[in-house]
C-alpha cells in the first residue's frame, strides 16, 4: 500500500511542479473537503454509489484569467468503497477496474472554457483500467474567499457519464447499467 | 461391532463419519467457490452461491472444532508406515490438513466482514463482524483465501493418493481402516 502511495505522491509532485503557476490551489484531500464519488444504475432500479477514499490533486484558477485554469485529479483505484466488502473486492478485480494492475486514474485537464462566472465546460484526458480518453463536462463554482484560519479557498463541482465499455470494463451488469456517473466535488487551498 | 470410538487398530464410527462429512464439505466449497466467481450478474445463482459458501463454511467451523476435541479425547490407530520419513510427512501433512481449513474459514470471515457486516449462516444465525484489522482487508483476506484453498486441495489430493497407494501398492488396511472395514 505503501508503495501506490508513494509512486501517487510522486505523480503528484511532478504534476504539481509542473503546474505551479500564479495562482495554484491544492485539493484539499488532507482534511477531506472534497470527493470523488460515483454512481450506476443497480438492475435499472435504484442508484449504487460509491465513492474513492484516496485521491490528490491541483488546480490553477484566477477569477481574472479564468480560461487559463488547469486541473490535475490522481485518483488511488484501490481506494473504492461502495459500503460493501464483498463488492468493493469484486470491483476491484480483473471483472471492473483491476486495482493490482492498473493502480491509479488520472484526469489531465486540456482546456477549460468559462460562460460565466461560474460555469464552464473542462475537457481532458482521463484514464481508467488503462485507458486514456477525451472526455468533456460542465462544472460550476460553488465559491471562494478567505477561510478563517488565514488561507484562501475556491470550490468546484463537476459531473460526468462515463461508458464503461470505453474503458474496457465490459462486465454485464445490465441493459441498465452501462455508464457511471462520476461527481467531483473539489475545494482547493491556495498555494503561497 | 461399529464401535463409537477409535482403537489402537481402527477408527471409531465417528471419526469415520467426521472424516468423509469434511473431506465432502472441502472439495464442495472449493468447487462450489470456483464455480461462484465465474458467474455473471444476471445469473440466478450469483447471489445465492455466495451465501451457501458462506452458510457451508461457518457450519464447518463446528465441526472442524468438534474434530480437535474428539481427536483429542480419542487414541490414534498406529500408523501402518514404518519408514521414519514417511510417518515424518504423515505428520506434517495430517498437521496442515488439521489447521489449513481453520485458516481458509479465517480467511473467508475477513473478506466478508471488512465492511463489518455480519455473516448468515443459512439466514437463521448472524455471525458478527470484527473490526477491520487492515485496509483492503477484503483484497488481502481474498488472495490469502484462494491461495490456501488451492494449498488445501492440493494437500488432500496427496493425501488421498498416499491413501490409494497404500490400498493398492502396500495392500495396508491405511484406507480400509478409514471405510470401516479393518480386516486386521
Amino acid at each position: 500500500m505503501n508503495k501506490t502511495l508513494a509512486t501517487v505522491a510522486l505523480a503528484l509532485a511532478l504534476t504539481t511542479s509542473a503546474m505551479i503557476n500564479a495562482a495554484d490551489y491544492v485539493i484539499d484531500t488532507k482534511d477531506a473537503h472534497a470527493s470523488i464519488q460515483f454512481k450506476i444504475k443497480h438492475l435499472g432500479y435504484s442508484w449504487l454509489t460509491g465513492r474513492f477514499n484516496k485521491f490528490e490533486g491541483q488546480f490553477s484558477y484566477d477569477e481574472k484569467a479564468p480560461n487559463d485554469a488547469k486541473i490535475a485529479v490522481t485518483i488511488a483505484t484501490k481506494s473504492l468503497d461502495s459500503n460493501h466488502a464483498d463488492r468493493d473486492k469484486h470491483l476491484k478485480s480483473k471483472d471492473f477496474l483491476e486495482v493490482s494492475k492498473f493502480k491509479e486514474a488520472k484526469f489531465v485537464s486540456t482546456k477549460i472554457q468559462f460562460s460565466d462566472d461560474d460555469n464552464a465546460q473542462v475537457e481532458g484526458d482521463f484514464t481508467l483500467h488503462g485507458v486514456t480518453k477525451k472526455i468533456s463536462f460542465p462544472v460550476v463554482k460553488i465559491g471562494e474567499g478567505n477561510d478563517p484560519w488565514g488561507g484562501y479557498r475556491v470550490g468546484f463541482s463537476g459531473n460526468v457519464s462515463l461508458k464503461l465499455a470505453d474503458y474496457g470494463i465490459d462486465y454485464n451488469l445490465g441493459p441498465a447499467s452501462t455508464h457511471v456517473d462520476l461527481s467531483l466535488h473539489i475545494e482547493g487551498i491556495k498555494q503561497k | 461391532m461399529y464401535k463409537l470410538k477409535n482403537t489402537n487398530k481402527s477408527f471409531g464410527v465417528i471419526a469415520i463419519a467426521i472424516h468423509w462429512i469434511v473431506a465432502l464439505a472441502v472439495f464442495g466449497l472449493f468447487g462450489l467457490g470456483l464455480y461462484m466467481v465465474e458467474l455473471t450478474y444476471y445469473d440466478t445463482w450469483y447471489k445465492g452461491s455466495l451465501d451457501l459458501h458462506k452458510s457451508i463454511g461457518l457450519t464447518l467451523l463446528l465441526l472442524l472444532i468438534f474434530r480437535l476435541v474428539w481427536r483429542v479425547l480419542n487414541v490414534q490407530p498406529i500408523s501402518e508406515s514404518t519408514v521414519n520419513w514417511q510417518k515424518l510427512s504423515v505428520s506434517a501433512v495430517h498437521f496442515l490438513l488439521h489447521l489449513l481449513p481453520f485458516a481458509l474459514l479465517l480467511s473467508g470471515y475477513l473478506i466478508s466482514t471488512a465492511d463489518e457486516r455480519p455473516i448468515e449462516v443459512f439466514g437463521l444465525l448472524s455471525v458478527p463482524a470484527l473490526p477491520p484489522l487492515i485496509d483492503n482487508q477484503e483484497d488481502i483476506a481474498g488472495l490469502v483465501h484462494e491461495t490456501l484453498a488451492w494449498g488445501l486441495i492440493v494437500l488432500a489430493g496427496l493425501h488421498a493418493l498416499a491413501a490409494l497407494k497404500h490400498h493398492f501398492i502396500d495392500k495396508d488396511q491405511t484406507l480400509n481402516r478409514m471405510l470401516g472395514r479393518n480386516k486386521n
